[in-house]
This record gives C-alpha cells, sequence and structure tokens, in this order.
C-alpha cells in the first residue's frame, strides 16, 4: 500500500490506460474491440488506482452514487435508442433507415450503434467497479 | 483416402487443445475441495468452451471480419462464433461474480472456504438439533 | 484414506472422459477449411451484406448490435441482474 514506485508507475500508466479503453469503446464499429472490451479497459485504470492507493481513496474518485446511476440507466439507454427506431418508421433496435449512418470508416458513423456502443461500454466499466468494490469490501 | 485418428487429431489442434484445457478444469474442479479452487476450475472449464467455439469460425487465409474498403473481396472468417462467444463471456462473468458473493456469504457465516468443513458443520448442527 | 484416493479417482475419470472427447474430435470436420458447415449461407449473408445493411466496418459490431440486438440486449440485462444478486448477498445489516 505504501510503495512508492508502484504508486509513481501507475499514476503515469493510469492516463493512458483509460485514453486506449474509451479509444476501443469509440472505435467499435470500426477496429477490433467495442462495448465490452472498452468498458472493462476503462474498469481496469480505476481497479488499478484502487489497488494501490487503497479502496478508500478509489471511492472517491468513483463514487457509489455515479455507479448506480450508470448501472440503472445503462440499460434504459439502450432501449431507448432501440424505440428511435420505431419512431423513425423502422424496427425496434434497428440502424439502417433510423438515423443517418454517415461515410462508413469515419468516426462519428454507424447511427445508433455508435450512441449504444458508448451507453454499453460505460454501463461494464460501472458493473466491474462495482462488482470490484462489493467483493472486497470489508466487515 | 483414410487418415489415421492421431493425424486426424493433430490436424485439428485447437479443439485438441481445448480438450486439454477442459480436462485441466475439470480435474481441479473434482479434486479440490476449497470453494474458490471449484470455482477457478469453472472458469478454466468456460475458457476451453470460448477456445472451441472461436476456432471453430477461423478459415486458413482469411483476414478478421472487418470491411477492408480497399479491397472488399477478401476471404473473411465466420465472425458468427466471435459474437455468439462475448455472449458467454458476458454470462461467465455475471456467473463469477455471483458466486464469489455465495463464497463470501459461506465464509462469513460458516468461517471456512471448505466444502467438506461446511458438511461436517452442517451436520453436527443438524444432529445437535434433533437431540436436544 | 478415501479423501487420498479422491484425485487419483477424478484423474481416471478425467482421462476417459477426455478420451470420448478426443474420439468425437479426430471426426470433426477439418480445422480452417473453407467448405466446413459452419460457413454456411448465414455467414456469407453476414459477410457479403454487412456494410450495406448496417453501415459499420466492424461485421462482429454489425451482428451483436443490429442483426442480433437483442441478444445484446438481454445480455445488458444479465450484467444488470448479477450486480442485482451480488448486492443483495451481500447486504450490510441484519445477519443470522
Amino acid at each position: 500500500m505504501l510503495d512508492f514506485i508502484l504508486k509513481k508507475v501507475v499514476l503515469i500508466l493510469l492516463p493512458f490506460i483509460q485514453m486506449f479503453g474509451i479509444y476501443v469503446i469509440f472505435h467499435g464499429h470500426l477496429s477490433p474491440g467495442g462495448s465490452f472490451a472498452g468498458g472493462i479497459i476503462v474498469a481496469v485504470g480505476f481497479i488499478c488506482y484502487s489497488l494501490v492507493f487503497g479502496a478508500e481513496k478509489g471511492q472517491e474518485k468513483i463514487p457509489h452514487k455515479i455507479t448506480n446511476l450508470i448501472e440503472s440507466f445503462g440499460t434504459l439507454w439502450y432501449g431507448l435508442m432501440g424505440l428511435v427506431g420505431v419512431l423513425r418508421g423502422a424496427g425496434f433496435l434497428l440502424n439502417k433507415g433510423a438515423v443517418a449512418v454517415g461515410q462508413p470508416g469515419n468516426l462519428f458513423s454507424g447511427g445508433l450503434i455508435f450512441l449504444i456502443t458508448f451507453g454499453v461500454g460505460l454501463k461494464v466499466a460501472s458493473t466491474m467497479v462495482t462488482l470490484f468494490f462489493t467483493l472486497t469490501e470489508e466487515e | 483416402m483414410e487418415l489415421t485418428i492421431g493425424a486426424k487429431l493433430l490436424n485439428n489442434y485447437p479443439f485438441l487443445g481445448s480438450l486439454i484445457i477442459f480436462g485441466i478444469g475439470c480435474y481441479t474442479v473434482l479434486s479440490n475441495s476449497n470453494l474458490l479452487k471449484k470455482l477457478l476450475g469453472i472458469n478454466i472449464m468456460e475458457s476451453s468452451i470460448f477456445l472451441f467455439y472461436v476456432a471453430t469460425g477461423n478459415i486458413r487465409g482469411g483476414v478478421p471480419p472487418i470491411v477492408d474498403l480497399a479491397q472488399p473481396e477478401a476471404l473473411y472468417i465466420n465472425p458468427l462464433p466471435t459474437g455468439l462467444m462475448l455472449t458467454g463471456i458476458v454470462v461467465s462473468i455475471s456467473v463469477t461474480g455471483f458466486a464469489l458473493a455465495l463464497i463470501i456469504k459461506l465464509y462469513r457465516f460458516y468461517g471456512t472456504m471448505d466444502a467438506n468443513e461446511i458438511f461436517e458443520i452442517r451436520n453436527e448442527g443438524k444432529n445437535n438439533g434433533s437431540s436436544s | 484414506m478415501a479423501k487420498r484416493l479422491v484425485p487419483i479417482l477424478a484423474m481416471i475419470l478425467v482421462i476417459m472422459a477426455l478420451y470420448v472427447f478426443m474420439l468425437a474430435v479426430a471426426e470433426l470436420p477439418p480445422y480452417g477449411n473453407v467448405d466446413n458447415p459452419a460457413h454456411n449461407y448465414v455467414y456469407e449473408h453476414y459477410v457479403n451484406n454487412a456494410l450495406e445493411e448496417t453501415g459499420v466496418l466492424n461485421i462482429v459490431t454489425a451482428i451483436i448490435l443490429d442483426y442480433r440486438s437483442y441478444d445484446t440486449l438481454i445480455e445488458a440485462t444479465v450484467l444488470f441482474t448479477s450486480i442485482m444478486a451480488v448486492l443483495i448477498t451481500l447486504k450490510k445489516g441484519e445477519q443470522h
């Protein structure tokens, strides 16, 4: 818990881990990866931080309130994105025909899939963080 | 011409590897009485199933299923088993999390994680309860 | 004495089961062949039409978030249910 080298290394590595996780989430429709892999990488950043600095400091970074909110609204976000297709005259959870998909190959393309990936990635990250904090909680 | 069983097995080496991993997991589950080690064995077995499924979708000489706009006529490998196994991985994470929670609850209640000792404690409690 | 026997019995059982599985693996279609029954018309439809029908480059993403989107929706629900179950199991307060 008081290791100087471990703390410095984690502080240097942490921004890169988080950036890579967000990159994997946002490029889910262009390159290998996607919401589940990217969400778990983002969560690994938080878990790494709280392993080295202690669970209390980790909980300060990402409190229970925020994870509970993301956890509850992640699935709802998915369902709402599916309803967009119904409102626009396409099928439930259908991508093409619901919104403009844009030029394939650009970052901001893919229509609903881009938005759904973002929501599900956040939800997976909050799930892993919640699992870690709940299972390692002491009496 | 007909190949021997050994040649067929060596030709299907990813399936053979997944079988061996499955055997290691199965042996871990059967031979350990520690609940945490049993859970580890179940996870190893799940990994072997994922390997088996993903290997089913491979094609020799194929490229990963990301559409390359420069050459769209490439031979892509089968993306369907990969997509199906994503579901499997999520279910495995959920099951592992819930099993860990149950093991923590058992440890707090009985003070041990050993399945045999838990059974002994439960039997003692039952005998005492019926006699008194 | 009986506890000593458990690993040996487990090893014998696992080896017997693995032998049967190996016979099954030897009869599987050859690994990595294009003509395998796994690569049927579904595979051809996904690979040929994914870009036009969904507008994303990654075919795996196209499958899990468009063609089989209900699957992923219920998958998110599975994650939510598991986290709820863990929180209920490890709830603080009344101990018994």
